[in-house]
């Protein structure tokens, strides 16, 4: 515990948990209703409309919710770490403008594009395919400048550029494996190339952050690559290049005529986001801000803090159950979306 | 040149104004719906379901504007006013994440199965769905009136090194000012969905629209602005005398009243000149703002020039938008009087609304949206130049890391978006009603669903 908690209160400890847990959720859920956004983008008007009309529907009762890890996630920062706040969003300005154009378009074009009329649907499709494009590109660039300390150098830059389009590829791989869990047909098939054409960017993405990251700070460094922490955390990597494996080898062989197995490519593309996300969080902790802020420097009052885990710890577990509810009520291969 | 201080209010201002505009509609409207098929459910007749199937597409494409435009708000907070959480976190942070906790899921989750579970749960479940939604509205409307009402009226804390801390939570959510502020925003928002509900029903029964659900969210509307238009008159006025005891500076702005003393007219009509402390062009009642504000014609009401201080530092709001936006928000109110109660005497004398009223019903569409605008910039405006009503000023608050530069860039592209996406939000709720009513009346083949492929255009309205 006391390498945990370092002496400290342990409340913020708990924050940087929930907050860590909150982003992840929203990476994985914004993650594949993104990714499927994204992906539209492959897929033409006319007689692909029909595949695009179902990719669409396949999110439609769930996107609004897996916003709202988003909503939490930010809203965690701003009320658990007031110290941090500031500075995380006034060094990422821009991006996080850019981020918040991506999702306002690509949320209204998503009803715009059933109830507008019929020749401004072009447009809202575009809208919701750049949309969700620039909202992935924003969010790795800004992930890409948290790694490096907010640095605005023109290596990091590149950095920050290479994570963004590896994030933009993480979420079309994931937005593709969730196609192929719930479509059928054309579309599943097509899916499955999708997947297999973006796997080798992800994998590229991790290199590019498992060797970056270690070289911004000797204490991160340290935490990697000392005795007996080389020998301790060597399952991490290893794990995360078997899953890249068993990725590979299942979207050979996929669809199959019974569709088993149509589950396996989300469920590896949810364990390599949960693995590349506790590496960082392994890496960052204790800091808020790279190596400038710690989580307790930045923290509120234990007493408001208290009151809110008091909250969070009640209304999490019923979050999760409706957030069950919603998934299994619309179990199955995505069908037609209507209100009647 | 502006600076950052201005151009980030102006963008929050900004982009507040969107925003407020789609919560106000989903916060009443949940419960519309809820009404619409709970009438269903109890009478079986089909016009509640025709009705309710029609305005849950409003609800929808309100709902998704209202989620997209919130999430830039809560980024704001963080990127233009970082002082904000720094000083009173403690108090606002709490607030907050139960806002979310309790409300934004709840709804975000259930409005999936409220939209798109009605052939796939039972029905007892769907109706559970809109009462969940309706309820998620109101606890979100809830929290964040918390929050904001005790930023004017803030209670239950300490500053220990200009950092506010919780001392009695009660005293913090009941604030002086929220229950007054709450009832005057939730009654706006049932007037607002109210004109807009029975707008959209009249542009319909004007283009020769009689179906059922025209008819039934015509008396509905109707009915419910005439019912609660006096209520609202009669809170607004409460919420006024509790202004003037918490922030008796906001009252002499929105009176435009200059010097503290008695028999203070009620100004119809003036510019106020900040320069030269006085209104020019003045049309007023004698003993008018005395016998509203203090109940007695020589009733002393406070001036404008006690919040200046020794040195000239102005210590007030600015006059003119709260003066002008006060003026705005009653102004269509009375108009909203007017026309729902001779609506109501219409409708229940006939079943015909008629050309007249079915026009004037028309142009009010949208007269809930301005009313509630022309109050919060009367009551935001109001507060300034505190962003927490004695403990943090707006000044105080703001980014030191961003440029004017920067905070310039993402302004006009808010300010681009939004232009546009209100268009479009405006033009699709009547390219909807168009479509509803060419297609009960023949005019047009309704399109073809499957055409239109796995979306979310109901049928025809069942008959």
């Amino acid at each position: 515990m006391d390498l945990l908690l370092q002496g400290q209160s342990w409340l913020p400890v708990a924050f940087a948990a929930l907050l860590g847990l909150s982003i992840l959720l929203y990476v994985v859920l914004d993650g594949y209703d993104l990714g499927v956004g994204i992906l539209t983008g492959a897929v033409g008007a006319g007689e692909d409309g029909a595949h695009k009309d179902r990719m669409i529907a396949s999110i439609g009762p769930f996107w609004d919710a897996n916003e709202t890890w988003l909503v939490l996630a930010v809203g965690l920062l701003l009320v658990a770490f007031p110290f941090a706040q500031g500075v995380v969003l006034g060094a990422l300005y821009l991006p996080v403008a850019v981020m918040l154009m991506g999702l306002i378009l690509r949320g209204v074009a998503f009803d715009f594009r059933a109830k507008a009329v019929d020749g401004h649907r072009i447009w809202w499709d575009r809208a919701f395919f750049s949309g969700s494009a620039i909202a992935a590109l924003a969010q790795g660039y800004m992930l890409g400048l948290y790694i490096v300390g907010f640095e605005r150098t023109a290596a990091n830059v590149a950095f920050s550029l290479l994570t963004a389009v590896s994030l933009l590829a993480g979420y079309a791989f994931i937005g593709a494996s969730w196609l192929i869990l719930k479509g059928e047909g054309t579309l599943q098939r097509r899916a499955v190339r999708w997947a297999r054409g973006t796997l080798w960017l992800v994998a590229l993405g991790f290199v590019a952050v498992s060797v970056v990251t270690p070289l911004m700070s000797e204490r991160i460094f340290a935490k990697w690559f000392e005795l007996p922490w080389l020998v301790l955390l060597a399952p991490l990597p290893v794990a995360t290049a078997a899953i890249f494996v068993v990725l590979h080898l299942v979207l050979k062989a996929l669809p199959t005529r019974t569709d088993r197995f149509a589950w396996v490519p989300l469920a590896g593309a949810i364990a390599l986001f949960a693995l590349g996300f506790y590496g960082l969080a392994y890496s960052f902790f204790p800091y808020v801000v790279p190596e400038r802020m710690t989580i307790w420097e930045a923290a509120a009052s234990d007493a408001s803090l208290l009151i809110m885990f008091v909250g969070a710890c009640l209304v999490l577990p019923m979050i999760a159950g409706y957030t069950a509810l919603s998934y299994w009520i619309f179990r199955g291969k995505a069908g037609r979306l209507r209100y009647d | 040149m502006m600076d950052a201080l201005l151009l980030s209010r102006i963008q929050f201002g900004a982009n507040i104004t969107f925003h407020i505009l789609f919560p106000t509609i989903t916060i009443a409207l949940g419960w519309v719906l809820l009404f619409f098929k709970l009438r269903f459910d109890a009478t079986g007749d089909e016009r509640w379901m025709d009705a309710y199937r029609f305005f849950v597409k409003v609800f929808a494409l309100s709902f998704a504007l209202g989620v997209v435009s919130g999430i830039t708000m809560s980024f704001q907070f963080g990127t233009n006013w970082p002082g904000f959480m720094e000083r009173v976190g403690n108090v606002a942070g709490p607030l907050l994440a139960y806002e979310v906790l309790t409300a934004f899921f709840l709804e975000a989750t259930f409005l999936g199965i409220m939209l798109f579970g009605f052939r796939k749960v039972p029905n007892w479940l769907h109706t559970l769905a809109t009462v969940l939604v309706a309820f998620g509205t109101t606890m979100s409307a809830f929290w964040i009136l918390v929050l904001n009402s005790w930023m004017h009226t803030p209670a239950g804390y300490e500053v220990i090194d200009g950092v506010v801390h919780a001392t009695d939570w009660w005293a913090i959510v009941f604030n002086p000012s929220m229950p007054y502020r709450l009832v005057h925003m939730l009654l706006a928002s049932g007037l607002t969905v109210a004109f807009l509900v029975a707008g959209l029903s009249a542009w319909r029964w004007l283009r020769g629209d009689r179906s059922g659900g025209v008819v039934a969210g015509l008396r509905t509307g109707v009915f419910l602005a005439a019912a609660l238009i006096p209520l609202q008159i009669l809170a607004g006025d409460m919420h006024g005398l509790n202004t003037l005891e918490h922030q008796p500076a906001k009252v002499a702005a929105m009176e435009g009243n200059w010097e503290t003393r008695g028999n203070v007219p009620l100004v119809l009509f003036a510019l106020p000149d900040q320069e030269a402390r006085e209104n020019r062009f003045e049309i007023a009642i004698p003993n008018g703002a005395s016998l509203i504000l203090k109940h007695d014609p020589a009733g002393v009401v406070p001036g404008l020039n006690d919040f200046v201080a020794d040195d000239g530092t102005v210590e007030h709001p600015p006059v003119a938008p709260v003066f002008w936006g006060f003026r705005i928000m009653v102004g269509v109110g009375l108009l909203m009087l007017a026309v729902s109660w001779a609506g109501a005497w219409r409708l229940w004398k006939s079943d015909e609304p008629g050309t007249v009223l079915g026009l004037a019903l028309v142009a009010m569409t949208f007269s809930g949206w301005v009313a509630t605008i022309a109050g919060w910039y009367v009551t935001e405006i109001g507060r300034q130049p505190w962003l927490v009503t004695g403990v943090l000023s707006t000044a105080e608050a703001v980014t030191r890391t961003a440029g004017a530069g920067m905070v310039w860039t993402s302004l006009a592209m808010y300010l681009a978006l939004y232009v546009v996406l209100l268009a479009a939000y405006v033009g699709t709720l009547y390219h909807l009603a168009g479509k509803a009513t060419a297609a009960a009346t023949g005019r047009a083949a309704p399109t073809d669903p499957i055409a239109q492929g796995g979306e979310r255009l109901a049928a025809t309205p069942s008959a």
